[in-house]
């Protein structure tokens, strides 16, 4: 499959799927605050990286491809799962990229201006887990089975 | 800083943590396939929205630390990802179920190996 982007599926969360998705972000952005405040920086870094979100964000997917499969006549439980699955192995690619990120963030405060190190630990986020993600696909359709 | 400073600097991370992840969010709504769509489900969504403020008030050397510490919770990040795509394909349970009860994986994994390392240090 060829990548690319859908704007309309943007139509397909409702709307108290977009309120909880916010109300995630900001508790865990706040509890991240409170235990490095709590517990310190060492404990508190952990949680920038917690995977708050994803829980509710794989359960969207899955129950996005099962509404879709509904409205097609079909039972769609196996796609969902499927759809999740996928989506949790392209995190883990995004996760490799997220330690890239703490690298540079880690390895530039004390040298470089701090916004350019936040806009350069971005930049290696993207490009460690997009490139990651091409190897494996690249792999995936070259390789023989 | 009193009471209501910290209640407002709560508030403020709040916000910009629920707009951060928001976006992020629906960046990954719109790619296909959904194996790059979930690269956002890991993106630095929670440390974009804190990192600025925690510069600004506790300084460089403390987000620097911050930091540091992020490098574990991101690989443990990644270990939790890879069991629930595999657990999902191999024990037909439900996606939340499955997310919920693994992240045990990504808590032990992260803070047993940071106990690891500061009691080593």
């Amino acid at each position: 499959m060829m990548l690319s982007v859908k704007l309309s599926a943007l139509k397909e969360s409702r709307a108290h799927e977009y309120v909880l998705r916010f109300m995630f972000g900001g508790a865990c952005t706040v509890l991240a605050g409170v235990i490095a405040k709590r517990f310190g920086p060492e404990v508190g870094g952990l949680f920038l990286a917690f995977p708050a979100i994803f829980p509710a964000g794989a359960s969207l997917i899955e129950s996005h491809e099962k509404r879709r499969k509904r409205e097609a006549g079909m039972n769609g439980t196996r796609r969902g799962r499927e759809a999740a699955s996928l989506d949790a192995a392209g995190a883990a690619l995004g996760a490799i990229g997220l330690v890239g990120f703490a690298a540079v963030v880690w390895f530039g405060l004390s040298r470089w201006n701090a916004a350019g190190v936040i806009a350069g630990a971005t930049a290696v986020w993207s490009l460690v887990s997009v490139g990651l993600w091409m190897l494996r696909r690249h792999r995936h359709v070259h390789m023989p089975r | 800083m009193g009471r209501r400073g910290a209640m407002q600097e709560l508030l403020v991370r709040f916000a910009i943590g629920g707009v951060v992840v928001s976006l992020f969010a629906m960046l990954g709504d719109v790619f296909r396939p959904k194996s790059f769509a979930g690269l956002f489900g890991a993106a630095p969504s929670i440390a974009l929205a804190t990192l600025g403020l925690t510069i600004a008030h506790d300084g460089k050397g403390y987000a620097a630390v911050e930091a540091r510490s992020m490098i574990l919770g991101a690989a443990a990040f990644c270990l939790y990802a890879a069991s629930v795509s595999w657990a999902l394909m191999r024990y037909k349970r439900s996606t939340l179920a499955t997310t919920l009860t693994l992240m045990p994986v990504w808590l032990g994994t992260s803070v047993g190996v940071l106990l690891l390392a500061l009691v080593r240090r």
